[in-house]
């Protein structure tokens, strides 16, 4: 073989090796790609509402206890403070999104998991979580509660 | 046909076997196989344990298929069922569960006697790998399957354990959705963790475990270097029959055990989750997550600035990392001096580890 042909022939087959890397890169894709879309889950339409009626009645919320109810698809806590006050949050923990519960005996909202403690305010004032509870809007409308996001 | 075929010790069917599929290589493979014998044999006794252990695994899982539905509804009815109904039930699913932390008990002991007697030196180091890779399956098998029953703590468990990767920043809101198929524990985490449980992970294990077989025996078991300083001549026995009838015994031994575990502590099944009530009080993950969630439980919520859990979940990466790149990150090993690194990661991993076991549980759930 001459060197120009020679020369020639590699750049050919450097040509087709190029060739058929992409071949393979776009065969690989084809398939990676719709695979890793099936893996994720499709976005479910979260609950948009911005309020919701509990179905307790004012009068069934002792004072010093705690309540979780369904904030659409998420849990949230109502608390009858020991001076008769409704307060409503988040129940998801900031730390680890444990469901957190009112501990009578200490008056503080409690999580079970890793020992966080939130005041009546929803702030986080001992242990591991990082944030406050996010605090909702709660209103006694004759024999209803309604509790409703503040922002 | 020559005279060695012809001995005694092989009948007709053996012969016939041979002649398709080779039996005489394979034989020759087993009798060629050795162990070394020294003051730390013992320590190879695990990993075959644990891989016995993982054949029991495979078994009890295959029965329980047979009555398990894997739906929010139905998983704990059909738990239930089984474990009332269902002849032996109890006695399937106790040994499922049993044997998965034995399983976990002997793939630690094998994982930090081969760390200690630096079994990962060159060229080991893909078996080490391969076994890092193993652990890290074995975990994931025991988080996939705690929430299989779907009762209140397994629920909480997974909330937590797949909120953790969350905390990470850029991945972590994607992975959590990932892995829960959606963006809370669902119905839809309970298939997807079936799935992951039953199918997935069985399948990469398959595969990892075929290599890790497959180095040990093509590199032998691993003479650990204070056996090979003494200057003694190295002594060694057969793997068939000597070693494999004394694993025999130490697998019939393990069977006793779990027998006994499963018959005098069967495994419970707990309260129904419901994904609106409060975590329980004295919630607790599997025994081997205990360290790092006593861990999390302790950390402040802020170190410098940084979220606690961030730098909890960090740290865990970082020591995980270091265990598993051992080969690469104990160089006096690989240049062949000796060295104390692995045996003072090694022991201070282990220490901590029991310490915040023992805290996760006796310290007060509630103070």
């Amino acid at each position: 073989m001459a060197e120009g042909t020679l020369k020639q022939f590699i750049e050919r087959r450097n040509f087709l090796n190029w060739f058929l890397g992409t071949t393979a890169g776009a065969f690989v894709f084809s398939v990676l790609y719709p695979l890793s879309r099936y893996l994720t889950p499709p976005p479910v339409a979260e609950s948009t509402a911005r309020s919701v009626t509990l179905s307790l009645k004012p009068k069934e919320v002792k004072a010093n206890s705690g309540q979780i109810f369904r904030f659409g698809s998420q849990p949230g806590i109502l608390v009858r403070t020991q001076t008769g006050e409704l307060k409503a949050f988040s129940a998801a923990c900031t730390h680890l999104a444990c469901i957190v519960q009112y501990r009578s005996d200490i008056s503080h909202i409690w999580c079970a998991c890793h020992n966080g403690h939130f005041d009546l305010n929803g702030k986080n004032i001992e242990g591991p979580p990082p944030k406050a509870l996010e605090e909702y809007a709660v209103n006694v409308r004759a024999d209803q509660i309604v509790v409703s996001k503040k922002v | 046909m020559d005279m060695e075929n012809r001995s005694p010790e092989h009948g007709k069917l053996w012969l016939w076997l041979d002649e398709r599929i080779g039996l005489k290589d394979l034989e020759k493979l087993a009798r060629k196989k050795e162990v070394p014998v020294h003051q730390h044999t013992i320590w190879y006794y695990f990993g075959g344990m644990t891989l016995f252990l993982f054949i029991i695994q495979v078994l009890s899982g295959i029965l329980l298929l047979l009555y398990y539905r894997p739906s929010a509804t139905e998983a704990y009815e059909s738990i239930q069922f089984l474990m009332t109904e269902v002849q032996f039930g109890w006695l399937i699913r106790s040994i499922h569960a049993w044997s998965a932390n034995l399983m976990i008990v002997a793939m630690f002991i094998h994982l930090f006697s081969a760390l200690l007697l630096k079994a990962y030196r060159s060229p080991r180091e893909l078996t080490w790998l391969s076994g890092g890779g193993l652990m890290g399956l074995s975990l994931a098998f025991g988080f996939t399957g705690y929430l299989l029953p779907w009762n209140e703590l397994s629920f909480f468990a997974t909330r937590v354990g797949t909120e953790i990767p969350g905390v990470l920043p850029v991945i972590g809101s994607f992975t959590r959705r990932f892995l829960r198929g959606g963006n809370d524990v669902t119905g839809a985490t309970l298939t997807r963790f079936y799935g992951i449980h039953v199918a997935i992970l069985p399948a990469i294990v398959t595969i990892v475990l075929g290599l890790h077989l497959f180095l040990v025996q093509k590199h032998g078991m691993s003479r650990p270097p204070s056996a090979e300083r003494e200057g003694e001549p190295k002594r060694v026995m057969p793997f068939m029959p000597n070693f494999l009838l004394r694993d025999l015994v130490g697998w019939l031994c393990a069977l006793g055990v779990l027998a006994a575990l499963a018959a005098y502590y069967p495994a419970e099944l707990g309260k129904k989750a419901d994904p609106f009530q409060p975590a329980p009080i004295g919630i607790k993950p599997e025994w081997y997550f205990m360290a790092m969630f006593q861990t999390l439980k302790l950390i402040p919520s802020h170190i410098l600035g940084i979220e606690g859990e961030l730098l909890g979940v960090l740290g865990f990466g970082a020591v995980g990392a270091v265990l598993i790149l051992m080969p690469f990150v104990d160089r006096r090993a690989a240049a062949g001096r000796p060295g104390r690194f692995p045996a003072v990661f090694g022991i201070a991993l282990i220490l901590y580890s029991i310490l915040l076991t023992y805290l996760g549980y006796t310290m007060s759930p509630t103070k």
